[in-house]
């Protein structure tokens, strides 16, 4: 029982950090990122890089890592989505086909042989309430924590952040009040991309760096944020520890092989129940009229 | 006035031959027909006489290309189906999995013959992807986008994990009786499609579906069931998916988790982004380029798709029309210099 | 003219977030009226027709058209008896010819059903239609996209759209913005016909003298409130219109 409420906890974080990096850029921007994965990706296999090949300590790897995608990730908005920003069509194309090229050419490139461990942040593990859990889980539960407190705090907090928020509300109201809307949405792709490093970094020390997990985290961003309504902090929060809790208890009652069902049924439930998610603040038709 | 240097522009003009009412030519001649009718037997002649001309010839492996090239084909134009009316896809590979796993499922446990499989295995995945999606239809056109590049690898997983219908491993099915028969059949197909597709749209109930893809608040002021119009094209268009599936199904002999592979999904967006969309000329034309361009590289691998991905980023920054406008346009006007007076 | 009225608006109200749009608003509509809503920017009059016209539904009220219960109904029912609408924004479908524009109302139930048109018969019912409401059908304006169309154009467009419908209830919410006078006025004249034919007739509009003298009786609303109703020279001169566009008299002195 404290097992499952424990692995639930780790679990749920584990998702929300994979989810806010996607759903961040969505709300302010209004951008879906489909090349998140290729991002998450990158930034691990950087820091694994870093570390191993260039023999960096292993936190400067991780910081040159974040500096580098966060760059990757304002240059592909700039010089790709900016073009073409407002036709749907071609960011999905072009998000998706960077996404894709990015992964495919790591794929084809440098993931031959071995198979890539990123380090733990403290390796072994402890007990709580009688049950053994890896440090590295704990770190996902404190990290995640921190950085919602973080995320929470700047946006509430801080003139970038009260931008943002303007910018996610009413994009045209923002630009008629000075706001360089192409600016934030750099900043906010950039961003977006340092959270999927941070993710990486918090996530692939429980397996190894693989391919495919780049378009796993695309399908838990994408799940997470359908269940609990995207744009929303709060609904990726719940999104997450629903989903997150759901697969903890489907393993530990079941068996792992359910958990994927598990999964898909809840988008399916929730797509045609509340199709915008718990917390979906999908606007109603009428403030398109 | 500039004394001197000449200056031109460049002039287009329109062979302006022909008159139109609803869906009949007025032409005077047979030079008229011709370049009417051309552009449109070119490909019916070719498709149809080409699985002949290869097995003739012997190229027996080319003749298998041409089969996935009326898959890819009417996938692409299933695509953009759905794009004109709204809907972005990322996920075709969702019917295309739907329709190669019911069509399978039924040949393998049940022994259903091909005739029965492929248009039931049709039915079955067009009225499951539809009833899976049909949820987004009333959000945001990305939400449309989003969940169904999930559902498909999704789906894979959850496959996988459970051992459902052949797990990892899939199942095995039966082959098309003959060379012939399967060669011809997806031919067929892929020329029904097409021209089906281009009767569907030029029709009101396409004009309407057109319309919903620009603006569906207008749409709907126009006392027009939105969502069930929707329903319809999402219907039509994943059930052309769910049967370039069942053929695939029967083609390799096998159904399993490959028919949700990405591949599906971005490959017809490469095609039609390559192509053109809009007409599903475009579509026809960017598949078989990729097609041909996917048996041609064949020693790049996996690198392949990285290229295709890549191109399609290309084409939708830059040249965004795509080829076939280009083609049409000069076909139908001739460009010239004219001086600028 | 019938006893019982056409439209019935029972105590309606909408809430945007902390914002009141409309607030308990009740009027009723005879068969025949033409009902003109003004009211400054803000005072709640496209929401109200969102509300009626189902793109809205409504907090609480009731809202009976032809002595059915449309609360909450979605647009393209209400369409369906008989109620047509003009969009504040206009947006016509930019690529598309100026008649195709009006094809797609033509393929409504409602139009399938009164019209029996079939594929083909509709480009000359577009055309129509189009002459019907100004523009002339000779040239090539009715085949240019709708995208390059002047403003005035598009707004009559517009109206087309709804007329196409057959409407027996026609909502036009300012259809004269942006409209020169000599458009205005032949669109009127326009309106005045289709209201010999008997169509009942609501208009929300700023253009209030154009309104006094066709309409029949006049809605004042502000702050999403019904503030004033009745015939059109007692509404215009009432106190609280006074009140409602320029502000009372101490208001002006400061």
């Amino acid at each position: 029982m404290a097992g499952v409420i424990i692995f639930g906890l780790a679990k749920s974080l584990e998702l929300a950090l994979i989810a806010i990096g996607f759903s961040f850029v969505f709300g302010i921007s209004g951008i879906a990122n489909f090349a998140y994965g290729a991002f998450y990706l990158l930034g691990g296999f950087l820091a694994y890089i870093f570390f191993t090949s260039v023999g960096l300590p292993y936190w400067v790897a991780a910081i040159v890592s974040m500096i580098i995608l966060f760059v990757i990730g304002a240059l592909m908005y700039r010089f790709a989505v900016q073009r073409i920003r407002g036709a749907m069509l071609s960011e999905v194309i072009v998000t998706m086909g960077l996404g894709i090229f990015i992964i495919e050419m790591l794929r084809a490139t440098g993931f031959i042989g071995h198979n890539r461990y990123l380090p733990a942040f403290i390796p072994g593990y402890i007990e709580i309430a009688g049950v053994g859990i890896e440090n590295q889980r704990l770190m996902i539960i404190v990290i995640g924590l921190l950085l919602f407190l973080i995320l929470w705090a700047v946006t509430r907090y801080t003139r970038i952040g009260l931008a943002f928020r303007a910018m996610s509300q009413d994009e045209l109201t923002a630009l008629s009040i000075g706001l360089n809307s192409n600016y934030l949405a750099m900043f906010s792709m950039g961003i977006g991309a340092v959270l999927a490093v941070i993710a990486a970094l918090c996530i692939i020390p429980q397996g190894f760096l693989t391919v495919d997990g780049a378009y796993e985290v695309l399908i838990y961003a994408l799940a997470v944020g359908v269940l609990g309504g995207l744009g929303s902090t709060v609904g990726i929060i719940v999104g997450a520890f629903i989903l997150g809790y759901a697969q903890t208890i489907t393993a530990t009652l079941f068996s792992s092989q359910w958990v994927m069902v598990v999964t898909f049924l809840a988008i399916v439930l929730v797509l045609l129940i509340k199709p915008s998610g718990i917390f979906g603040k999908q606007k109603e038709l009428e403030e398109r009229v | 006035m500039e004394q001197g240097k000449k200056q031109f522009r460049k002039e287009r003009i329109d062979r302006g031959i022909y008159a139109r009412s609803a869906d009949i030519f007025a032409v005077s001649s047979w030079q008229e027909m011709t370049y009417l009718l051309l552009p449109r037997a070119v490909p019916v002649i070719l498709l149809l006489a080409m699985p002949l001309i290869l097995e003739l010839t012997g190229n027996t492996y080319w003749a298998k290309v041409m089969v996935v090239l009326a898959i890819l084909g009417i996938m692409a134009m299933s695509w953009d189906l759905l794009r004109i009316a709204g809907m972005f896809s990322l996920g075709q590979a969702l019917f295309f999995g739907l329709g190669s796993y019911v069509s399978a499922a039924l040949n393998h446990y049940f022994h259903w013959p091909i005739f029965l499989t492929i248009p039931v295995g049709t039915l079955g995945g067009a009225l499951l992807g539809t009833v899976l999606l049909i949820g987004t239809l009333k959000l945001r056109g990305i939400y449309f986008a989003m969940v169904t590049l999930a559902f498909p690898l999704l789906l894979v997983r959850a496959i996988q994990a459970t051992n459902f219908l052949g797990g990892t491993e899939g199942v095995a099915t039966d082959a098309f009786p003959n060379y012939w028969v399967g060669a011809y059949v997806s031919m067929g197909a892929l020329l029904v499609c097409f021209f089906g597709f281009r009767r569907l749209m030029n029709s009101d109930w396409g004009l309407v579906a057109r319309a919903i893809g620009q603006d569906d608040i207008a749409v709907t002021a126009s006392g027009i069931n939105v969502f069930w119009r929707k329903v319809q094209v999402l219907f039509i268009a994943s059930g052309a998916a769910a049967f370039a599936g069942t053929l695939i199904t029967h083609l390799l002999m096998y159904a399993g988790l490959s028919s949700f592979s990405l591949d599906y999904s971005i490959l017809p967006v490469a095609s039609v982004v390559i192509g053109g969309s809009g007409n599903f000329a475009g579509a026809l034309l960017g598949s078989a380029i990729l097609t041909f361009a996917t048996e041609a590289l064949r020693a790049l691998g996996p690198l392949r798709i990285a290229l295709y991905s890549i191109l399609m980023v290309i084409f939708a920054l830059t040249v965004r029309e795509g080829i076939f406008p280009y083609i049409e346009r000069r076909y139908h006007q001739f460009e010239r210099k004219a001086e600028i007076i | 003219m019938s006893t019982s009225p056409v439209l019935q608006v029972e105590g309606i109200t909408k809430n945007f977030g902390g914002v009141r749009a409309v607030d308990a608003v009740s009027f009723d509509v005879y068969s025949g009226d033409f009902l003109g809503i003004i009211g400054p920017n803000g005072a709640g009059k496209t929401t109200l027709l969102n509300l009626i016209t189902g793109f809205l539904k409504p907090d609480t009220g009731k809202i009976f058209y032809q002595g059915k219960n449309i609360t909450g109904w979605k647009p393209y029912k209400i369409c369906e008896l008989g109620v047509a609408r003009t969009l504040q924004m206009v947006r016509p479908f930019y690529h598309l010819p100026a008649y195709k524009n009006i094809i797609i109302p033509l393929c409504s139930p409602r139009a399938l059903k009164l019209s029996g048109s079939k594929y083909g018969e509709r480009d000359d019912i577009a055309l129509d239609y189009l002459e019907e409401v100004g523009f002339e059908r000779d040239t090539a304006v009715p085949y240019k996209p709708a995208g390059i169309l002047p403003h005035g154009y598009v707004k009559r467009l517009e109206l087309a759209r709804a007329l196409a419908m057959q409407p027996e209830l026609l909502i036009l919410d300012e259809l004269f913005s942006g409209m020169s006078m000599s458009e205005v006025a032949s669109t009127m004249f326009v309106i005045e016909k289709l209201r010999e034919k008997g169509i009942t007739i609501i208009m929300v509009e700023h253009r209030v003298k154009e309104l006094v003298r066709v309409a029949n009786r006049l809605l004042l609303l502000n702050f999403g409130q019904k503030i004033v109703e009745g015939p059109p020279m007692d509404v215009v001169g009432s106190p609280e219109a006074i009140k409602a566009y320029l502000g009372t008299s101490e208001e002006v002195e400061q």
